[in-house]
C-alpha cells in the first residue's frame, strides 16, 4: 500500500517561563499527538523548552513577500508613532 | 564535505531568468540579506540548494550507521549512553536538514526515494567500516571535527532555513567532537595495545577524512556560483588546510603520529603541508565502490521497508480519527 504524504507541522517552543513560544522548525507526522511527540524528540533533546505548540503548516496564512511594500511601507512615514519624535525639555528630566 | 558530489556532478543549468529580478536577488545577497522560502530566487539557486541540503541530510542519516555499529559493544555504560545520544543527534540533524530542503519545494518522500534508489549522493566518509572501538573515537574527533570546520561558515549561508538549521547542528556537533577526543585520550593513555588501536584507527581514517572537504579547488566546478551566492564562504582547500592546522597539535597531544611521513610545517606561513591525496580512491567511493557502499544502502533500504507498516498504521489511524470526527460533527 502506498502511504500518502505525511502532513507537515510547524513547531513552536517556549524556552523559559515568561517568554513567548518561538518557531523553531518543522516536521512530518500523521496526527497532532505524534507531531507533539516527534517535536519533543527532534527539538528538545537538551532541555530547550517548557512547552511545545505544533500547528499544521497548512493552517498558516502568511503575507506575501512580494507585497512587502504595500503591507509595511505605510508605517515608515509615521515617525510620530515613536517616542523619539517628541521633544521634552532637559529640565523635565527622564520621561 | 557532506555534499561533495556537488563538486563533481552535472553542469549548471541556468535557464533564462528575469534579468532585473536576478540582479535584485544578487544585490540582496551582496548586502548579506537572508533569502527566505517565499522570496523570488533563480531556479539554479533553488536547485543547487535543494541538492546540497538534501545531500547533507542524507549524510547525517547514513552517518548513523558506522557509529550505530558500536552502540551494543561500547566499553562502559557512560560511553554507551554518550554514543547513543550522538547517534540520536545525527538523526535529528538529518531531520532539521530535510525540513530546510523541503522549504525549497521538494517533498520528503521524493528526497528519501532519491536516497534509497542510490541516485542521491552522501558523504564518502560513511562508506568506510568501523573496525574497532577506537574508530568511534576517531569519528568523533576527526569526522565531526571536519564537519564542524565546514558547517560553521554554513551558519552564515545566504539561505535562511539552511543557516538556521546549521546553527542548531553546530551547537550539537561540538559535544560530538569532544566525546571523540576523550575516547582517543583514554586509549592513548591506556595499555600498549590500546594506544596501538588508537594509532591504527588514525592511520585508516586520516586520508578519507581529508577527502571529506571535496576535490581540490583546481578541480571543483561548482564553487564559483556557490561563492557568488554566498552558499559557500571558503574553498575546499582553504577549509582542508584549516582543519589540518587545527588537528596536528591535537594529535601531538595524544602522542599519535599522523600517517603522512613527509608532512611538514611551512615556516613562512605556519601551515602544515600535507602530501598528495589519492583522488582516485575518492572518486571510486563516490561512484559506489567504497568498502561499505552496498552495505550502507542495503541497511537504509531495509530500515525503510521494515518501517513501512508503521507509516501505514499511523496514516490509517489518523484517517479513522478524522472520519470519526466528521461523523460526530454531522450528528
Amino acid at each position: 500500500m502506498a502511504t500518502p504524504n505525511t502532513p507537515l507541522w510547524e513547531v513552536f517552543i517556549r524556552s523559559r517561563n515568561g517568554l513567548a513560544h518561538k518557531h523553531c522548525g518543522s516536521l512530518h507526522a500523521t496526527d497532532a499527538t505524534l507531531a507533539l511527540q516527534a517535536a519533543r524528540d527532534v527539538y528538545t533533546r537538551r532541555g530547550e523548552g517548557l512547552s511545545i505548540w505544533v500547528v499544521p503548516s497548512s493552517a498558516i496564512t502568511a503575507s506575501d513577500p512580494a507585497e512587502k511594500g504595500m503591507m509595511f511601507d505605510p508605517a515608515e512615514s509615521k515617525i510620530y508613532r515613536h517616542p523619539t519624535f517628541y521633544e521634552v525639555p532637559d529640565e523635565v528630566g527622564h520621561m | 564535505m557532506y555534499t561533495q558530489a556537488l563538486n563533481t556532478s552535472e553542469a549548471e543549468d541556468r535557464g533564462i531568468e528575469d534579468a532585473a529580478r536576478a540582479a535584485q536577488f544578487q544585490a540582496r545577497i551582496d548586502a548579506e540579506e537572508r533569502i527566505e522560502p517565499n522570496d523570488w530566487m533563480p531556479a539554479a539557486y533553488r536547485k543547487t540548494l535543494t541538492r546540497q541540503i538534501s545531500q547533507h541530510a542524507h549524510s547525517e542519516i547514513f552517518g548513523m550507521l558506522p557509529e550505530g555499529n558500536w552502540i551494543t559493544r561500547a566499553p562502559t555504560l557512560r560511553r554507551k549512553a554518550a554514543l547513543l545520544a550522538k547517534v540520536q543527534d545525527e538523526c535529528g540533524h538529518g531531520l532539521y536538514l530535510y525540513a530546510a530542503a523541503e522549504t525549497l519545494g521538494a517533498s520528503r518522500e521524493e528526497l528519501v526515494d532519491l536516497m534509497l534508489s542510490g541516485k542521491a549522493k552522501y558523504s564518502s566518509i560513511f562508506n568506510y567500516p568501523t573496525l574497532t572501538w577506537a574508530d568511534i573515537g576517531v569519528i568523533g574527533w576527526l569526522v565531526d571535527g571536519a564537519a564542524i570546520m565546514n558547517q560553521i561558515p554554513l551558519c552564515r549561508c545566504s539561505y535562511g532555513p539552511y543557516a538556521r538549521a546549521m546553527i542548531r547542528v553546530c551547537k550539537e556537533e561540538s559535544f560530538h567532537q569532544r566525546q571523540g577526543y576523550e575516547i582517543m585520550l583514554t586509549l592513548s593513555r591506556g595499555s600498549k595495545e590500546q594506544k596501538a588501536m588508537a594509532q591504527d584507527a588514525l592511520n585508516r581514517w586520516w586520508w578519507p577524512v581529508l577527502m571529506m572537504f571535496g576535490p581540490p579547488d583546481s578541480a571543483s566546478r561548482h564553487s564559483d556560483t556557490s561563492t557568488k551566492w554566498k552558499i559557500k564562504r571558503f574553498s575546499n582547500d582553504e577549509l582542508r588546510q584549516k582543519f589540518v592546522d587545527a588537528t596536528v597539535p591535537q594529535a601531538r597531544y595524544l602522542g599519535l603520529a599522523i600517517p603522512d611521513a613527509s608532512m611538514k610545517q611551512n615556516e613562512a606561513t605556519g601551515h602544515w603541508e600535507y602530501s598528495a591525496i589519492d583522488w582516485d580512491e575518492f572518486k571510486q567511493v563516490l561512484a559506489g565502490n567504497g568498502p561499505c557502499n552496498r552495505d550502507r544502502l542495503a541497511a537504509r533500504r531495509k530500515a525503510h521497508e521494515e518501517g513501512a507498516w508503521v507509516r501505514e498504521a499511523a496514516a490509517a489511524y489518523a484517517e479513522k480519527r478524522k472520519l470519526r470526527q466528521t461523523a460526530q460533527a454531522a450528528e
